[in-house]
């Protein structure tokens, strides 16, 4: 596939796994966090930690955007979907997050009229479709996806569409950034910075970072050479006594980002004094509401939502692996009680999430210690 | 979320309501071009796009592509002579 394939090629992986070796200073840790659930998701399938040298730690961030849903909105989806006449419209990622009492999947088994779209455009077409139910479209994701919401809107209030409404849980890149940078003892040096959000707000978005809080970050592509490419071009800045933005996703993402994508987000939805995150807490302007101007498609204004705030399970870590405090294997529940088909947390449910991507793709790597320490006290002919 | 993919423009039969028939690793699904396409540069048939939920959200620019893998494989190429290099005795 055009724009994909060439960026697996295992000899530029080669190349760039030597390069990256010969960055580093034996013994002086690098972490590196990477930012974005897709970023995960890609180191994790493609193996990447086995080309990378000790000392680089790769630890994972915030940024997927089913993850840090808590569990109260969920439950308040559940309700929307609940109501008579209703049909929530969501992305399957949604499907199996767990409420305080189940998942949408298991409110549809109930009885609740639950359906699966790939796009918002999708959700208003269900609405146009079959005017005698409302249709309510479970809106998540950061920047990257907001502005399909907000196009959406615009051509609900065009076309006057009665019947269809968003539940918006669209939430921004910038704030759970800071608050990772401002936790005390923060052991992050460097990031690998979203791609596709970066298509949309520009990479001088995060010019705060380097200018702030003194950390490298390079906006990186998605296929294995891109983030390999990123790790290199982090370690140049470090070896070279440079601390800045770049860009390594130059084929998708420029500078200043995708002004009508801005806008149409603007004219739709304004920023919330207060939202939370899970693992993260409340965060301040952190997250997007529908304006007044389209509040006729504003589900929190159609419907009234419980709103509760549900505390996490007491066994879910899902907040420290979120931070890259800890390690998905580091938690107590992680393939055990919790796993991709009866998860507790959402790191887990999403495709997205580090403890999905390390369930499926990364747990056969893990070393097994025993085995090393048998190998060793073996005598063997080679020296 | 994050998930982008390189999409194919096919067709554009209604550039006024922002559609366009976009080819997706073989599947082709109409997609918005409303947040892309513009009058001073307006997007054609075989123009390359990043499709993310029903949505182009930028357009491929094949030079930058090219760009990158040329210099992944002069960095490649170098990196395989360094590691010779690094490898060999000196008598």
């Amino acid at each position: 596939m055009k724009y994909v394939d060439e960026y697996r090629d295992p000899a530029l992986a080669r190349g760039l796994s030597s390069e990256i070796r010969s960055l580093v200073v034996p013994g002086e840790v690098v972490r590196v966090m990477e930012v974005c659930g897709g970023h995960t998701h890609t180191i994790y399938r493609h193996g990447l930690e086995d080309l990378l040298p000790p000392e680089v730690e790769l630890v994972h961030g915030p940024g997927c955007p089913v993850c840090v849903i808590p569990m109260g909105r969920i439950d308040d989806a559940i309700a929307i979907a609940e109501t008579d006449g209703v049909t929530l419209a969501t992305f399957g990622d949604l499907l199996r997050v767990p409420g305080s009492r189940g998942s949408l999947l298991e409110a549809k088994a109930r009885g609740a009229d639950v359906r699966t779209v790939y796009s918002p455009l999708d959700a208003l077409a269900l609405a146009v479709a079959e005017p005698d139910r409302h249709v309510c479209f479970f809106a998540i994701g950061f920047e990257t996806t907001a502005p399909a919401t907000a196009v959406t809107l615009v051509q609900a209030r065009d076309d006057e569409v009665a019947n269809f409404s968003i539940f918006c849980n669209h939430v921004l890149i910038e704030p759970p950034l800071r608050a990772i940078l401002e936790t005390p003892g923060l052991q992050v040096d460097a990031f690998i910075g979203p791609g596709h959000v970066s298509s949309v707000i520009g990479t001088d978005a995060y010019r705060f970072i380097p200018e702030e809080y003194a950390r490298p970050i390079v906006v990186a592509g998605f296929e294995p050479i891109d983030l390999l490419q990123s790790i290199a071009m982090l370690l140049h800045q470090r070896a070279e006594h440079r601390c800045e933005v770049e860009n390594q996703y130059t084929r998708v993402v420029q500078t200043r980002g995708n002004d009508r994508a801005m806008a149409v987000i603007h004219e739709t939805m304004q920023p919330r004094e207060e939202f939370e995150w899970r693992g993260l807490g409340v965060l301040p302007w952190s997250a997007l509401a529908v304006r007044e101007a389209f509040g006729a498609f504003d589900a929190e204004r159609v419907f009234t939502v419980p709103g509760v705030r549900v505390e996490d399970p007491r066994a879910c870590r899902c907040g420290e692996v979120l931070t890259g405090q800890i390690k998905p294997w580091e938690c107590g529940v992680f393939g055990t009680a919790c796993t991709p088909e009866r998860p507790i947390g959402t790191c887990m449910v999403s495709s997205e999430g580090a403890c999905a991507a390390f369930y499926s793709y990364g747990r056969m790597r893990q070393p097994d210690t025993t085995a090393v320490s048998i190998t060793r006290t073996t005598p063997t002919a080679r020296g | 979320m994050c998930l982008g993919i390189p999409g194919q423009i096919v067709e554009i039969p209604d550039r006024a309501a922002g559609l366009a028939v976009v080819d997706i690793s073989g599947v082709r699904r109409s997609v918005s071009i409303a947040l892309v396409d513009e009058p001073a540069l307006p997007l054609e048939p075989d123009d390359w796009v990043l499709i993310h939920v029903g949505f182009a959200l930028g357009r491929i620019d094949e030079e930058q592509a090219r760009d990158t893998l040329d210099l992944l494989r002069r960095g490649a190429e170098l990196e395989q002579e360094l590691d010779v290099i690094r490898r060999g005795t000196i008598a």
